[in-house]
């Protein structure tokens, strides 16, 4: 009330408390900004630190040794496995899942069976990994009696699946209606409006999500200790014969006493990053020629 | 120039229309819908009652809303290649009535409709009937303009290409801007984003994307409501120039428009119902002049003359 009586352009009393508050909460924020960027920066500077010494072609191509105690050793078979499963999960979940979340979303919205399947979902992803591999142990493994890479896919999969699932959804829903009403105002069916218009828009953030569920796979220990079994030398069969993936190579090396088993745990940890920080620009990439093909 | 043109493009002649949604395939595939000689100025002067041909025949529509009843036994008939206007306050119902004339309303999660709606004699609402081919045949411009993030070129060209529209694409895209008086102004950037254009130029080429399907009918919902008066003026030449060769029913919040472009009047209002319910009801349909100069109904004559809505 005193700033509009005095009628000034500096402001009064009023008006400087204000602007000492506005300052303050920018301080904040950028502070708050810093501070996050701290553990990241430290994991990511750490393991190129501990990591990057230990890389080199024969690393990268090399068999894995057959004593944690040696000093020489790969992780070959654990990267090609890791590109098997977690390319095996991609190819089962991301279709699944998009389909799921365009019915959840276009078909089923409202109906007290989507709402049913979309709470399955929610508590799907809140489960946790190690029971997926459990689960897949249980029901796949113990059946066939044997670990491949498809077993370790199927676990990854079912981890992979809400988050897509949820994820396009909630893309789908940013699409505005006008937008669907426009095209089926031109005589265009419901499916077509969904292929040709709604989900072009939703792409961009669809990829996204996808991406997140690819990276939280491939990162993933726990749901491939029982399910992939394990192998020595590279093994491009999913189908048969045990294998082996870059995190359960960093979980076994880690857990060792030798410090030549420890370096290539950290050596295959920053392996890791690159490969899911590739994945993401090959992905970026992709959604950006999709859009821009889109017009 | 074309005769062929006629069974698409109705008129005040009595010329048979065929109507035909269950075959999209067998529909007339005219390729000049602008053949048609024009008469003048038909907005001052009223189709002659005699010739008079009736493209929708609206009767004892009512629409619910899961249990609420949004508007109640509304009748009426619309004219071919005339401009019908509905007015009314807000929530009485007019885009309700207008988007079930197209299906559109369909769409609309727990929408039921009671009554019927026939077009060109065929019952709309008929279990055979397919609502894309109706929605193919009775085009819509919404409020906001909405077109999509494509080019003003792939813009115009989504309905010809999911219709499989005969004859060559570029014409068909160029004859629809220029219809909606947009060609000029695009020509020279069609692959640029439709986005890029100003809110009166993509409410006009949200007329043109329409008019490329080769619509018998346009309807409009408050297409300028978001609109400037200059962009606002620029749409209502084009529908006086495109009600030679289409109907028009048009949604509006402005009397001054409804009064400066439109043939028949239909007047809606909310009423309340003994049981304590808003509903929207037609108050009264007439000639646009007779409406505005001597309406029947006083609630027509309050609200056209400002005193309530």
């Amino acid at each position: 009330m005193t700033a509009i009586a005095a009628s000034r352009l500096t402001g009064g009393a009023g008006r400087s408390f204000r602007k000492s508050k506005s300052a303050l909460a920018t301080i904040f924020i950028y502070a708050a900004f810093l501070v996050a960027l701290v553990p990241l920066s430290l994991i990511i500077g750490y393991v190129i630190y501990r990591g990057a010494s230990v890389i080199n072609w024969d690393f990268l191509t090399g068999d894995i040794a057959y004593s944690p105690r040696a000093p020489s050793g790969g992780i070959g078979p654990a990267i090609v496995g890791t590109l098997l499963i977690t390319g095996a999960a991609t190819a089962m979940a991301v279709p699944l899942g998009i389909l799921g979340g365009i019915w959840l979303q276009e078909y089923g919205a409202r109906s007290r069976l989507a709402s049913f399947v979309g709470f399955l979902a929610d508590v799907m992803t809140g489960v946790p990994s190690i029971v997926m591999g459990l689960f897949i142990y249980t029901f796949i493994v113990l059946e066939t009696k044997q670990t491949n890479a498809f077993a370790g896919a199927l676990a990854l999969g079912c981890l992979m699946l809400p988050v897509v699932i949820r994820t396009t959804e909630e893309m789908l829903r940013l699409v505005p209606s006008d937008q669907r009403e426009a095209s089926m105002a031109l005589g265009s069916r419901k499916a077509r409006t969904i292929v040709r218009v709604v989900l072009p828009a939703a792409l961009p953030g669809i990829v996204s999500g996808a991406l997140l569920a690819v990276a939280r796979a491939a990162g993933e220990t726990a749901p491939l200790l029982f399910t992939i079994g394990f192998t020595f030398t590279t093994n491009t069969n999913p189908f048969s014969g045990g294998n082996t993936a870059l995190p359960v190579q960093i979980f076994g090396n880690a857990n060792t006493p030798f410090a030549a088993a420890q370096d290539r745990a950290w050596g295959a940890a920053l392996t890791l990053i690159v490969l899911v920080f590739l994945f993401t620009i090959v992905a970026r990439v992709f959604s950006m020629l999709a859009a821009r093909k889109q017009g | 120039m074309d005769a062929s043109a006629a069974t698409v493009t109705p008129t005040v002649s009595d010329a048979p229309i065929t109507t035909n949604f269950f075959a999209p395939t067998g529909r007339p595939g005219a390729d000049d819908v602008s053949s048609e000689p024009a008469p003048d100025d038909l907005a001052a002067q009223p189709v002659p009652e005699r010739s008079r041909e009736i493209v929708f025949e609206v009767s004892g529509l009512s629409v619910h809303y899961g249990q609420s009843l949004a508007i109640d036994n509304v009748s009426l008939e619309v004219g071919a290649n005339e401009i019908t206007a509905f007015i009314g306050p807000s929530g009485c119902g007019k885009t309700t009535v207008l988007r079930c004339l197209n299906r559109m309303h369909d769409l609309t999660p727990g929408a039921r409709v009671g009554g019927s709606v026939h077009y060109h004699g065929e019952d709309l609402y008929a279990p055979k009937v397919d609502p894309a081919e109706v929605r193919r045949r009775i085009g819509m411009v919404f409020q906001r303009p909405n077109p999509f993030p494509k080019s003003i070129y792939d813009n115009v060209a989504y309905g010809p290409k999911i219709n499989r529209e005969k004859g060559k694409l570029d014409d068909i895209i160029e004859r629809a801007l220029t219809r909606a008086a947009l060609w000029d102004e695009v020509k020279d950037q069609l692959k640029k984003s439709a986005l890029s254009l100003s809110g009166g130029q993509q409410q006009r080429l949200c007329i043109a994307r329409a008019l490329a399907v080769q619509p018998d009918v346009l309807l409009m919902d408050e297409p300028c409501s978001a609109l400037d008066p200059i962009a606002t003026s620029r749409i209502e030449d084009l529908m006086a120039e495109l009600k030679r060769d289409y109907t028009i029913v048009i949604v509006t919040h402005n009397m001054q428009q409804a009064a400066r472009v439109s043939d028949m009047t239909a007047f809606f209002t909310a009423e309340l119902d003994d049981a304590g319910q808003r509903h929207g009801e037609l108050v009264e349909y007439d000639k646009t002049e007779l409406m505005f100069t001597s309406p029947s109904d006083s609630r027509t004559e309050g609200y056209i003359t400002g005193r309530f809505g």
